[in-house]
C-alpha cells in the first residue's frame, strides 16, 4: 500500500494534470488513433490481401492491442524523463516535498501512482477507440488496460532511475531515438518478431515490451493461455520491482545528501 | 533559558573531501530569531539543510526540538516551516493549490488546510492572486508565496535560507514586516542572510561563519561592541598615480594613533577608515594635522564592519 505521503504527492500531480490534460492526452491518446487509423486500415487492408498475421486474424485486430501497450510506454517514458529530472533539478519540486515528513520513497510511490492513472486513462480511452473501429475479437480485451499500466510501470522504473542520476537532459533524446523508438518499432506492434533475424528476435523476447504487447494481443484476440499470460506477468512484475528498487534509491542519493 | 529547539556540538558536514561545516556549536531558544551570517561558501545552507533534517550529518550531535533527525526526521519535518534559498514552488499550480497540496503532506484535513491557506494568502498580502498561477508572479510575490506554504502546518520553527537575496527594496521592507510579526507571535525563526541590515532587523541572536567554522556568536549589539567601535570615521583621498596612496596618509596619522586618534585604523585602496569612539573628535584631529581628504564621513559602526572584520575583505565565490 502506498503511504500517505506518496498518495499526497499523486495528488499534486493530478492537480497540476487538471490543468494540462488536454494537451497530454494528444500525445497519449490522439497519436496512437493516428497510427491506428492509417496502419490498421489502410496498411492493414495490404496485409489482409497477402498472406497476414499468424494466427490468421485481420491486421487491424492484431495491431490495436499492441498500439495501446506501446503507447503506454511512451507516455510513461516521457511522464519519467525530463518531469523527474525537472522536479529534481529545474523546479526543485522534489525537495520542496522532501521538507514535509514524506521521504524520497514516497516521492517515486507517488510519481509511479501518477504514471500509472495516466497510462490507466489514456489505455482506457484508446480501448474506447479500439471497440469502436471493431479491432477486438474478445471480451477480455478489457484486461490489455491494465497489461498496458504493467508495461507503462515497467519503463516508468527504470526511466525513474535514470532521471534521478542525470545532470543534462540531452541524455534523455538519446534514449528516444535509440531506445524507445526502435523497441516501438521492432517489439512486436507492428509485425510479430518472428520476421526479425534470429539475433534481433531473441533481443525483442528479453524487452518489457514484448511481453505487455504480446499478452494484450493474446487476450484481445481471445488467444490466451494461462501458463505464457502468467510467464509475461511474471517477468513484467520481476522487472518493475527491480528497477522500482533501484530507482528508489537512485533518488534517495540524489535528494538527501 | 528553556531547552533549545536547536542543539548542535560539533556538528559536521562533508562532500567527499569537502568540509562545508566544519564543527560548530550551536544553541537556538524558543521564540527566538537566530540568524547565520557568513559570505557565500561558509557553509550557512548546508546548516541549514541538516537543521531542515533533509541532510545528515556527517559528525557531530544535532537535536532538533528534542529529537535526533536520523531517527526522527518525518516527525521533526512535520513541526518545521522551510523556505530554501531557491524558491521551490509548483510552478504547475495555482498560488492557492500550492498550499493546498502542500497541508496534506503534513496529515491535515482538507478543510483545515483550505481555512489555513485563505488566513495565509491574507497573511501575505496575496488573496486578490489565489487562483494565479504560480510562473508569472514577480519574485517577491513568489518569495511570499514560499513564506505562506512554509506556514501551513503552523510551524514551531521557521528555517528561511536567504528570505530577501534578489528582492527589490520595497518587497524585501514587505517580508521584513511580515517576519517581525510571527516573531511576535512566538515563531522561532532560524535565518540565513549576508545582509547586515536584515541581520540587524529580525535577529536577536547571530553567529558569523565562515569558511565552515564560527568565527563569532552574539546579539547585533553585542558583536558590535566586541568586534568594532562605536564610529567609524571614513577619510578617502584621491586615487593619483605616482601619488601618495593611504598607506602614506596612514603613515602620517601614525603619531596621532599612537595618541590615542582611533582603536584601529584599516587601509583600503581609496579610503582609510578610522575605528574609534568619537568620529567627529577624530575627524576635527585629521584636518588639524593638515591631512586633506577629498570627502570624509563619520558614521555608526554597524554588523557590516564586524562581518567585513572578520570574514575579511576578499571576495569568496
Amino acid at each position: 500500500m502506498p503511504s500517505a505521503a506518496a498518495v499526497s504527492f499523486f495528488r499534486q500531480r493530478l492537480t497540476a494534470h487538471r490543468h494540462y490534460w488536454r494537451s497530454s492526452a494528444i500525445g497519449s491518446v490522439l497519436e496512437p488513433v493516428l497510427f491506428l487509423a492509417a496502419m490498421g486500415l489502410t496498411l492493414g487492408a495490404l496485409v489482409d490481401r497477402g498472406p497476414g498475421v499468424p494466427g490468421g486474424a485481420g491486421y487491424l485486430a492484431f495491431l490495436a492491442p499492441g498500439l495501446l501497450v506501446a503507447a503506454a510506454m511512451q507516455t510513461a517514458t516521457g511522464e519519467s524523463s525530463y518531469p523527474v529530472l525537472g522536479a529534481i533539478k529545474w523546479d526543485r519540486v522534489y525537495e520542496a516535498v522532501l521538507a514535509t515528513p514524506a521521504c524520497a520513497v514516497d516521492l517515486l510511490a507517488g510519481h509511479l501512482l501518477y504514471v500509472g492513472f495516466r497510462v490507466a486513462t489514456s489505455a482506457t480511452a484508446f480501448l474506447l477507440v479500439l471497440l469502436l473501429f471493431g479491432a477486438a475479437e474478445s471480451p477480455l480485451v478489457v484486461l490489455a488496460v491494465p497489461v498496458a499500466l504493467l508495461t507503462g510501470l515497467a519503463f516508468a522504473a527504470p526511466v525513474t532511475a535514470m532521471a534521478a542520476r542525470l545532470e543534462e537532459d540531452a541524455a534523455f533524446a538519446a534514449l528516444q531515438r535509440f531506445l524507445v523508438v526502435p523497441l516501438f518499432l521492432f517489439s512486436g506492434t507492428f509485425f510479430p518478431v518472428s520476421q526479425l533475424p534470429a539475433a534481433l528476435e531473441w533481443f525483442a523476447y528479453a524487452t518489457p515490451l514484448w511481453h505487455g504487447v504480446t499478452l494484450a494481443r493474446e487476450l484481445a484476440l481471445g488467444t490466451v493461455d494461462g501458463g505464457s499470460a502468467l510467464l509475461h506477468l511474471g517477468y513484467l512484475l520481476a522487472w518493475t520491482a527491480a528497477w522500482a528498487a533501484l530507482a528508489a534509491r537512485a533518488l534517495e542519493r540524489r535528494l538527501v545528501r | 533559558m528553556a531547552e533549545p529547539l536547536v542543539r548542535a556540538r560539533g556538528l559536521v558536514k562533508r562532500f567527499g573531501t569537502y568540509t562545508a561545516v566544519d564543527g560548530i556549536d550551536v544553541d537556538i531558544a524558543p521564540g527566538q530569531a537566530f540568524g547565520f551570517l557568513g559570505p557565500n561558501g561558509a557553509g550557512k545552507s548546508t546548516t541549514m539543510r541538516m537543521v531542515g533534517a533533509v541532510s545528515p550529518p556527517t559528525a557531530g550531535e544535532l537535536r532538533i526540538l528534542g529529537m535526533d533527525p536520523a531517527v526522527d526526521g518525518p516527525a521533526i519535518r512535520a513541526r518545521l516551516g522551510v523556505v530554501p534559498q531557491t524558491d521551490n514552488l509548483d510552478l504547475e499550480l495555482t498560488v492557492a493549490e500550492n498550499l493546498l497540496v502542500y497541508g496534506r503532506y503534513f496529515g491535515l484535513p482538507r478543510a483545515v488546510v483550505r481555512e489555513r491557506t485563505a488566513e495565509l494568502l491574507d497573511f501575505v498580502q496575496l488573496a486578490d492572486r489565489a487562483g494565479d498561477r504560480v510562473e508569472p508572479l514577480s519574485g517577491g510575490m513568489r518569495r511570499r508565496v514560499t513564506i505562506a506554504r512554509a506556514l501551513v502546518n503552523d510551524p514551531d520553527v521557521v528555517l528561511l535560507d536567504e528570505p530577501t537575496t534578489g528582492l527589490d527594496p520595497q518587497a524585501r521592507h514587505v517580508l521584513w514586516e511580515r517576519l517581525y510579526r510571527l516573531k511576535q507571535r512566538g515563531v522561532t525563526l532560524v535565518l540565513t542572510t549576508h545582509y547586515m541590515d536584515e541581520a540587524e532587523q529580525l535577529c536577536d541572536r547571530l553567529v558569523v561563519m565562515d569558511r565552515g567554522r564560527i568565527a563569532a556568536e552574539g546579539s547585533p549589539a553585542e558583536l558590535i561592541a566586541t568586534w568594532s567601535t562605536r564610529e567609524v570615521c571614513e577619510l578617502r583621498f584621491p586615487l593619483t598615480e605616482g601619488g601618495p596612496g593611504p598607506a602614506a596618509h596612514a603613515d602620517a596619522l601614525a603619531p596621532l594613533v599612537a595618541r590615542g586618534l582611533a582603536e584601529r585604523v584599516e587601509v583600503l585602496p581609496d579610503r582609510l577608515l578610522l575605528y574609534t569612539a568619537d568620529g567627529d573628535a577624530a575627524l576635527s584631529a585629521v584636518l588639524a594635522h593638515g591631512l586633506q581628504p577629498v570627502s570624509s564621513l563619520v558614521r555608526r559602526s554597524s554588523l557590516e564592519d564586524v562581518f567585513l572584520r572578520l570574514t575579511g575583505r576578499t571576495l569568496v565565490d
